[in-house]
C-alpha cells in the first residue's frame, strides 16, 4: 500500500535549484533510503514534507493516502501524519520527557493541564518502545542518544504514520544504535513508514528496503536494497563529471610550511567523545590540501582545534616552518601566520553591521594601522587594494558589511585574513551558499594564491570542488583519517569510499 | 596581494571603488538612505535628526522664557545656559564610560552607587591633603570596574547581573561608611571643580589652541591620504572642514564668557572643560585605536571578534575599568557641585547615563553607537530637566515627559531602521 508519494518536486532559492523534479514514494511498514551528498537535497526535500517550506514556495505535488495535500505549515503536515525528527533536536532541555513529548497538545480540561494524564500517557509510550525512563526527568538530563528516542517517542503520540529520521544515529553510541534499530523493527511491523537519510551506507542496507539516491536535486535512481551493493550505491551518488569550471592549475609546491600530528579534538559537551582522533597532515608552500568528508567527520572541528577557537579539549603538536609553535587562542596562530577563514560567514566571519573596511582589517589591524592610535587611511588604502585585486562589487569600503551578496561578503572575509600575511590559510566551506558566478572567481583566487606560494588547507562539503581545487586529499570519517590521495588518483568513488567508511587507503 | 597573474587589468570592472574619508558620524556604518534627492548614510541621518530634535527643544524653551528681562528669552542666555551645562557635566562624563561598556555588548548599573561611594571617601579623606582624596575617589572607581569587569569577563557573571548587585551594595558600603552622614566638602581647589569658571582670558586662550588643532589634525589628514594615494578633499572643503568647527568654539566661548548678573566676570565652568577633555578622550579612543575598534567588533559579533584572534575578556575588563576611573571622575565633579558628599549621593545616575546613550543612537545589544551622540543624548536630557524646571513644571511631569522621550526616541531609531 503506497502511502506517501512526492510527484516531481522542484524547489528552488535564489540562484540554486535545490530540486529539479525529484519524485519519491513510501509504502507503510517500510523503511526508504534516502542518500545522496552534502547538499544533494535531502534535507530540502524533506523540509518540503514537512511543512516547513509551506505550499506554494515549491513545485510538485504531495500525495498521501491517494490525496493531494497543501501543507501551510508544520503544524499541518503534523496533523496529517508526518513528523520529521531533526539532526539538531527540538526538545526543550529544562523540561520533563512528558512536558517535551506533549507539549502544546497538553491533555487539559478548563485549560488546567491534567498532569496524571499526562505522565501516565507518556509512561506508556515509553514503555512500548522498551525505554526504562522516567517521564518525569528533564530532557537534560538524557545524553543525546536518549533524547533521539524521547524524540520518536513524542512522534509516535502523534500518531505518526510517517516518521522521517534525518541522520538519526549520529550522535549515537553503538548500543543506543542497537536500541533504535529495535524500535525501528517495531514500527514497521505497526505500518508505519519510515524515511531514513544516513551517510552510513552500512547501516542503511541493514534497514532499508528500498534506497534511493539523489543528486544534485534530481533522483538518479530508486532500487530495492537487495538489488544494489555499496559500491554501486557510491558510484550513483558521486557520478558527475567534474565539470571544467575548476581551471587548470599547476601548482609549484615548496617545503613543508606547515604540520599538525596527533590532533585530537573532544567534545565539549560529552565528555570523553572524540571529534577528531590522532589526524596528522602536512601542507607545502603553494599547495592545496583538500580535506574531504561527510557532514560530522569532524573537518571543522579539526582546523578550529588547530587555530585554538574550538570549546573542547585539544591536544597535538603544530609544527610551522619547521618549528614547533603552540596555539592557545587564534592569536597565537595569527602571529605565527596562520589564517582561517571560516565557515558561515555570518555568524563567525562578519560584523555585520559595520564596513568592509573594518571587517577586512578586524583580524590584521594592529599590522596594518598602528599598535594602539589606527590610522585609517592607511586602513583604506589596503583595504582599497584588496577590494580591488578580489573583485569585491560594492560602492567603497565603506559600505556596510551586512548589504553585500553572499559572494561578495565571502571575499570581504578572505580578504581580511589575507591581510593578516599568512603563511598557511585554512579555507572552510568558502563557497557554501554563493551564486556559482562568485564561486568560480573564488576558485580563481585560491589557485592564484597557491601559486604566489600561500600553503591552502580548503575543507568543503562538495566533492567536486574538492577534488578539482587540491593536489592532495585527506579523507575523514568519523573523526579519524580514511583515506589520502593524490590529484591523479582523487576519483570520486575512492573519495566517497573512504568518506563513507567503506574502505580506507593510505596515500 | 598581487593581481592575478592571469588577469589583464583592463578585463577588471571599472575601478570606481571610492575610498572616500567617512564623516565624523559615519564611520562605523555607511547605510545610506533617501533624503529627498540626496543619499545620506542612516547614521549621519540619525544625528542629524538628534541635533534637529534638540534645537526644536532649544527653541521651545527659549519662546517659554521670553519676560520683560530677557526679551529674547533666558533658557540660553548664560546666565541658565551655564547652569545646564553644569547640570549635563557629571551625567556627560558617566555616559563617556557608560558608552564603551554598552558597545562591547555589556552594561553597568552600578554606576549611581559608585559615584556615591567614591565621591563619599574622597570627603572623608579631605583631612589626607587635596591629593589623596581627589586620588582616592578615581582610585576606588577603577577598583570596583576592575573587580566587576573580571567578574563579567573571567568569571561569566551577566555585566547586568553583576553591576545590579553592585548598585545594592555599593550603596550599603556607602552607609556603612558614613553611618548615614553628610559630609561636607572643605578644601577650596575641590570645591572649585564643581563651581568654578575658567577666566575669559584663558577661556580664549583654550579655543585659540582648539582651532589650532584642528588646521593642524585636517591638513595632516589629507596630506596623509596623498601619501597612501586616496582622494584629497578639495581645497574648498577642507576649508569648510576648518570653517565650521571653528566658528562654533569661537561662539560657544564668546557665549560663556559674556559677564552676567550672576558672575561679573563670565567664563567656561571648570565642569563643562572637563566634560569636553572627557568626550575628546572617548571620542579619540572609540574612534581612532584598535582599543575602540575592537570594543565595537565584540559588540557586533563576539565570535568572529573571538576568532580574529581578538581577547575578548580582555577588552570587556578595559571597558569597565576606563567607565570606573570616570566613574571616580564624575563623582568629585557632583560632590565638588553639591558641596558635600550625601548618602543618597548619585541615585539614578546610572539611568541617566544608559539614557543619554541610547537617546543618543546606542544599542544595548552592543556594537553600535558613538560619543558624539552620547553627548547629544545628555544634552537632550539637561536640557529637558533644566528647561521644566525655569518653567516651573511639576517634579512629577518632569519624569514622564523625561521618561516619554527616552521611548519616542528609540521608537524613531527603530522606525527608521526598519525602512533603510
Amino acid at each position: 500500500m503506497i502511502l506517501l508519494e512526492m510527484r516531481d518536486i522542484t524547489k528552488s532559492f535564489p540562484g540554486v535549484r535545490a530540486l529539479d523534479g525529484v519524485s519519491f514514494d513510501l509504502r507503510a511498514g517500510e523503511l526508504h533510503a534516502l542518500v545522496g551528498e552534502n547538499g544533494a537535497g535531502k534535507s530540502t526535500l524533506m523540509k518540503v514534507l514537512g511543512g516547513v517550506y509551506p505550499h506554494g514556495t515549491y513545485g510538485g505535488e504531495i500525495v498521501i493516502d491517494g490525496e493531494v495535500r497543501r501543507f501551510a505549515g508544520v503544524r499541518e503536515a503534523e496533523d496529517a501524519g508526518i513528523a520529521v525528527i531533526y539532526q539538531e533536536l527540538s526538545l526543550i532541555k529544562e523540561l520533563s520527557i512528558g512536558e517535551n513529548i506533549f507539549l502544546g497538545r497538553e491533555p487539559r480540561r478548563l485549560g488546567v493541564i491534567r498532569w496524571e494524564e499526562l505522565y501516565s500517557r507518556a509512561q506508556r509510550l515509553l514503555d512500548e518502545l522498551q525505554l526504562p525512563l522516567d517521564p518525569r526527568t528533564p530532557v537534560g538530563r538524557l545524553g543525546i542518544g536518549q533524547q533521539q528516542l524521547v524524540e520518536i517517542a513524542k512522534a509516535l503520540s502523534q500518531e505518526a504514520r510517517i516518521l522521517v529520521l534525518d541522520e538519526p544515529t549520529a550522535a549515537l553510541t553503538d548500543a543506543e544504535v542497537e536500541t533504535l534499530f529495535r524500535i525501528i523493527r517495531g514500527l514497521k511491523a505497526r505500518g508505519v513508514g519510515m524515511i531514513y537519510i544516513s551517510h552510513k551506507l552500512d547501516e542503511v542496507f541493514r534497514t532499508s528496503e528500498r534506497i534511493t539516491v539523489l543528486r544534485d536535486g534530481r533522483t538518479v535512481g530508486t532500487d530495492l536494497t537487495s538489488a544494489l551493493d555499496e559500491p554501486r550505491v557510491i558510484a550513483r551518488m558521486v557520478g558527475r563529471e567534474v565539470g571544467d569550471i575548476f581551471p587548470e592549475a599547476a601548482h609549484e609546491r615548496g617545503d613543508v610550511i606547515f604540520e599538525a600530528r596527533g590532533m585530537t579534538v573532544e567534545d565539549p559537551n560529552v565528555r570523553g567523545k572524540l571529534l577528531v582522533e590522532n589526524v596528522s597532515f602536512s601542507v607545502r608552500r603553494g599547495e592545496v590540501l583538500g580535506i574531504a568528508g561527510l557532514m560530522g567527520a569532524g573537518r571543522s572541528d579539526l582546523l578550529m582545534g588547530i587555530f585554538g577557537a574550538h570549546a573542547g579539549r585539544t591536544t597535538g603538536e603544530v609544527y610551522v616552518a619547521g618549528r614547533r609553535i603552540h596555539i592557545r587562542r587564534p592569536s597565537d596562530a595569527i602571529r605565527h601566520g596562520v589564517g582561517f577563514v571560516t565557515e558561515d560567514r555570518k555568524r563567525y566571519g562578519l560584523v555585520l553591521e559595520q564596513t568592509i573596511l573594518n571587517n577586512m582589517t578586524l583580524a590584521g589591524l594592529r599590522r596594518l594601522s598602528g599598535r594602539f592610535v589606527t590610522d585609517v587611511d592607511a586602513e583604506a588604502a589596503a583595504g582599497g587594494r584588496a577590494m580591488k585585486d578580489l573583485r569585491v562589487k560594492a560602492n567603497s569600503v565603506f559600505t556596510v558589511a551586512g548589504t553585500l551578496s553572499g559572494g561578495n561578503q565571502q571575499k570581504v572575509v578572505l580578504a581580511k585574513w589575507l591581510l593578516t600575511n599568512p603563511r598557511v590559510l585554512f579555507l572552510d566551506e568558502p563557497t557554501r551558499g554563493i551564486d556559482v558566478g562568485a564561486k568560480q572567481e573564488i576558485y580563481g583566487h585560491i589557485n592564484r594564491l597557491a601559486q604566489e606560494g600561500l600553503a591552502i588547507v580548503l575543507v568543503s562539503s562538495e566533492l567536486p570542488e574538492v577534488l578539482g581545487l587540491s593536489d592532495r586529499v585527506l579523507v575523514l570519517h568519523e573523526g579519524h583519517v580514511t583515506g589520502e590521495f593524490r590529484r591523479a588518483e582523487a576519483t570520486p568513488e575512492a573519495v566517497m569510499a573512504c568518506a563513507t567508511g567503506h574502505t580506507r587507503r593510505a596515500a | 596581494m598581487s593581481r592575478p597573474a592571469n588577469e589583464p587589468a583592463a578585463d577588471r570592472p571599472p575601478a570606481n571603488v571610492d575610498v572616500a574619508p567617512p564623516d565624523a558620524a559615519g564611520t562605523t556604518g555607511a547605510v545610506t538612505a533617501r533624503l529627498g534627492g540626496f543619499r545620506v548614510p542612516t547614521e549621519t541621518l540619525r544625528a542629524y535628526t538628534m541635533v534637529f530634535a534638540l534645537v526644536a527643544i532649544w527653541a521651545f524653551f527659549q519662546w517659554q522664557t521670553i519676560s520683560e528681562m530677557f526679551p529674547w528669552g533666558l533658557f540660553l542666555h548664560p546666565v541658565n545656559f551655564t547652569n545646564l551645562l553644569k547640570q549635563m557635566a557629571v551625567t556627560g562624563v558617566l555616559a563617556v564610560g557608560m558608552l564603551m561598556v554598552i558597545v562591547a555588548g555589556q552594561i553597568d548599573l552600578s554606576v549611581g552607587s559608585v559615584v556615591g561611594l567614591a565621591g563619599g571617601v574622597a570627603a572623608m579623606t579631605q583631612d589626607q591633603g587635596l591629593v589623596v582624596s581627589l586620588a582616592a575617589a578615581v582610585v576606588i572607581g577603577v577598583a570596583i570596574g576592575a573587580f566587576q569587569g573580571a567578574l563579567v569577563a573571567y568569571a561569566n557573571i551577566p555585566a547586568f547581573i553583576v553591576t545590579l548587585g553592585g548598585l545594592l551594595a555599593w550603596r550599603g558600603v556607602i552607609l556603612w561608611l558614613t553611618r548615614g552622614e553628610t559630609k561636607p566638602v572643605y578644601l577650596t581647589p575641590f570645591r572649585a571643580l564643581g563651581v568654578d569658571l575658567v577666566a575669559p582670558t584663558a577661556g580664549y586662550a583654550l579655543a585659540a589652541l582648539a582651532v589650532a588643532a584642528v588646521v593642524w589634525l585636517t591638513l595632516r589628514r589629507n596630506s596623509a591620504r596623498r601619501r597612501h594615494g586616496l582622494s584629497v578633499p578639495s581645497l574648498g572643503a577642507t576649508a569648510a572642514r576648518i570653517f565650521v568647527p571653528t566658528v562654533l568654539i569661537l561662539v560657544f566661548i564668546y557665549m560663556m564668557n559674556t559677564p552676567t548678573r550672576a558672575n561679573a566676570q563670565g567664563g567656561v565652568p571648570l565642569p563643562v572643560i572637563v566634560l569636553l577633555g572627557v568626550a575628546l578622550l572617548g571620542a579619540f579612543l572609540t574612534q581612532n585605536t584598535t582599543f575602540g575598534r575592537y570594543l565595537y567588533a565584540i559588540g557586533g559579533n563576539p565570535d568572529a571578534a573571538r576568532l580574529s584572534g581578538i581577547s575578548l575578556r580582555r577588552h570587556i575588563l578595559a571597558a569597565f575599568c576606563l567607565l570606573g576611573a570616570l566613574v571616580g571622575v564624575a563623582s568629585l565633579m557632583h560632590t565638588a557641585r553639591v558641596g558635600a558628599a550625601t548618602p543618597d549621593a548619585g541615585s539614578l545616575m546610572e539611568l541617566d547615563a544608559i539614557a543619554a546613550c541610547v537617546i543618543g543612537g546606542t544599542s544595548l545589544m552592543g556594537g553600535r553607537g558613538t560619543v558624539f551622540g552620547a553627548m547629544l543624548g545628555a544634552l537632550i536630557m539637561a536640557s529637558l530637566d533644566n528647561g521644566m524646571s525655569l518653567l516651573g513644571v511639576q517634579n512629577a511631569t518632569q519624569y514622564v515627559v523625561k521618561g516619554a522621550v527616552l521611548v519616542a526616541a528609540v521608537g524613531f531609531d527603530m522606525l527608521g531602521r526598519r525602512k533603510g
